[in-house]
């Protein structure tokens, strides 16, 4: 996040650049209203911080299992017609999705 | 301003390696992992992200990362979970892929290979951990046809991938590409993954520096430069001999050290190209899948891998060479890979002769695996049975040459004994000296010219002679129609 001087507090510039990495397209009118309510849920939650965790192993996930394992076995894909089901538009068997400059530069890695 | 004179130089490289599994079915869902089908023919809800669906671990692809973590001395994880890496793409149905943050499966490795001095290289990994690749998206329709949009095919989204991280130990371009094919070998050995290259199945990221002494002795570090998404060894070397040239060039021309960033590899003019500076990576807020529960690998777990690992290619490969006597071409053909050295190992278990078995392989084996695009591996042959054709050339049975090929060959799709497929396809051959001295009798008899120019001289005659016999009675062993001939027209 951009630097923020005094840190405790979310600036508009926060929302903004949290806005722009979900991909939201805010109007100033939105992160002004929307930045006081970001802050007071963010209030809310750091009162976890009160919580005094010395000697308390970071924890993975809520539930007390591990090891939740599938076999390797192939189970039916979904036909074509439901696959593309929801797609707002679709090319023959693929998904149709704007022109993206910058080839595949992002993709998984 | 002075000049710059580069005095000498050190190149540091790091790798980045992505491997495709081959799981039959998908990281965290029942949905086929495989290359090569219709587009979108292997999604399913898990893989569209679709709301109310939960992923679940595939066991075999965890155990074929704890593999590849064992084969390189990994540590492994007693203890690890998910994690989520968020970004927006339209490769990535769910908006975020599930990877591994700060609790990789395997870390702290290391791995040997011989580097281009000839010495040993050892190349130290960081670590080694598991997600799920992303779709593919493509800016041109099928048979390279333009188009005004771009199009998605999820068949690829959600298959295992294991990212294999090395400390910068590398030093040369030559190096580089030989670490590359040695992790193929390794991961092949292993049976993970088909790790063939043009299929994209094993995926390169160099990053690469130098450190510049210049002629005052100070030392002028590069900024490290990742060149992206490298699927072949030739182009793996060429890159990273350009990018070195290029940052000292830019370094020696501008005094300049870089930024930090990130290009690609133009094969059409054999250079890379900037993409973009680091700084400007995204963010990919990082958190624990609350979807996933963390994997815990025991003891017991962890010995039961190691068992079926068994011996490693270095081990088996000095086996070979030093138990079983074999010359070190065929025992790297061998031991390379990990099925055919099972097939060694089982006939030879079986009582047959590591020579007669390494050579049948060799020669009939690779040219039927050739002549059906297989690899070695793959011919889907019974130790046992192996055996028992190579026993019948010991007994001479049959022939080395053609003959024991097709009987190979029917052995691949009838598991009968090979005897008793020889027979039936008329190959054993009659050591009997009975019908091959009559055979010869009968030969002189007709042939007494020939007889003649032998004893006047001519020993070329005899093979003349042999091939007559050869052609006249079917199945006779050639070697003792060789012998019996030369003892018979010597006493005459």
């Amino acid at each position: 996040m951009p630097e923020n001087p005094d840190k405790d507090r979310l600036s508009v510039e926060d929302v903004r650049h949290v806005a722009r990495l979900a991909r939201l397209a805010l109007d100033e009118e939105r992160l002004a209203k929307f930045t006081p309510q970001l802050e007071s849920i963010l209030e809310y939650v750091a009162k976890i911080r009160e919580a005094d965790v010395t000697g308390v192993p970071p924890m993975a996930h809520a539930l007390p299992l591990a090891n939740v394992l599938r076999e390797d076995v192939v189970e039916a894909s979904l036909p074509i017609e439901q696959v593309l089901q929801n797609a707002p538009e679709t090319d023959g068997r693929f998904f149709k999705v704007p022109k993206i400059l910058g080839g595949d530069e992002d993709s998984a890695g | 301003m002075a000049a710059r004179v580069c005095k000498s130089y050190k190149v540091l490289v790091g790798m980045e390696i992505h491997v495709q599994l081959a799981t039959h079915s998908k990281m965290f869902t029942g949905a086929a992992n495989g290359f090569g089908g219709e587009p979108n023919s292997q999604v399913d809800e898990v893989v569209l992200g679709l709301p109310g669906t939960l992923p679940v671990m595939n066991k075999r692809a965890v155990e074929y990362s704890i593999k590849v973590g064992l084969a390189l001395g990994c540590q492994i994880a007693k203890h690890t979970k998910w994690d989520r890496k968020s970004y927006y793409y339209p490769d990535l149905p769910k908006n975020y892929q599930i990877s591994q943050y700060d609790l990789p499966l395997c870390y702290e490795g290391e791995f040997t290979i011989a580097g281009e001095d000839g010495q040993p290289k050892t190349v130290r990994i960081r670590r080694a951990h598991l997600e799920e690749d992303a779709g593919k998206l493509m800016h041109e329709a099928p048979g390279g046809y333009a188009i005004d949009h771009s199009i998605v095919d999820l068949n690829r989204a959600g298959t295992p991938l294991l990212e294999i991280v090395t400390e910068p130990d590398l030093s040369s371009p030559k190096d580089v590409a030989t670490f590359g094919q040695e992790l193929q070998k390794l991961v092949q050995f292993l049976g993970v993954s088909e790790a063939q290259m043009q299929m994209g199945h094993m995926r390169f990221e160099p990053n690469i520096n130098v450190h510049i002494t210049d002629q005052d002795g100070i030392v002028h570090k590069t900024a490290i430069t990742e060149i992206k998404n490298l699927n072949s060894f030739s182009v793996l070397e060429r890159a990273t001999a350009f990018e070195i040239a290029r940052q000292l060039r830019e370094w020696e021309e501008t005094g300049s050290l870089g930024k930090k960033s990130t290009y690609g590899w133009d094969e059409a003019s054999g250079s890379t190209f900037f993409q973009r500076f680091k700084e400007d990576a995204h963010e990919y807020r990082y958190f624990p899948d609350p979807d996933l529960v963390p994997v815990e690998v025991d003891d017991a777990w962890l010995a039961t891998l190691k068992a079926e690992i068994g011996e490693m290619p270095a081990a088996r490969l000095k086996r070979y060479i030093e138990a079983l006597g074999l010359p070190l071409a065929d025992a790297t053909l061998l031991a390379g890979d990990h099925a055919t050295g099972q097939l060694l190992d089982g006939a030879v278990a079986a009582g047959a002769s590591a020579k007669r078995v390494a050579n049948l392989i060799l020669s009939h084996g690779r040219r039927i695996a050739n002549e059906r695009a297989l690899p070695l591996g793959r011919l889907n042959l019974k130790p046992g049975r192996l055996a028992e054709l190579a026993r019948l050339i010991d007994e001479n049975k049959i022939a080395a040459a053609e003959p024991a090929g097709k009987v190979l060959e029917r052995l691949m799709e009838q598991d009968a004994p090979a005897e008793q497929i020889a027979t039936e396809l008329g190959l054993i051959q009659s050591s009997d000296t009975g019908p091959i001295d009559a055979a010869i009798d009968a030969l002189i008899a007709q042939n007494p010219k020939s007889l003649q120019d032998y004893r006047g001289g001519k020993q070329a005659a005899l093979g003349a002679l042999v091939g007559m016999i050869m052609k006249g009675g079917k199945g006779l062993n050639a070697k003792v129609v060789q012998e019996r001939l030369r003892e018979k027209l010597g006493q005459g």
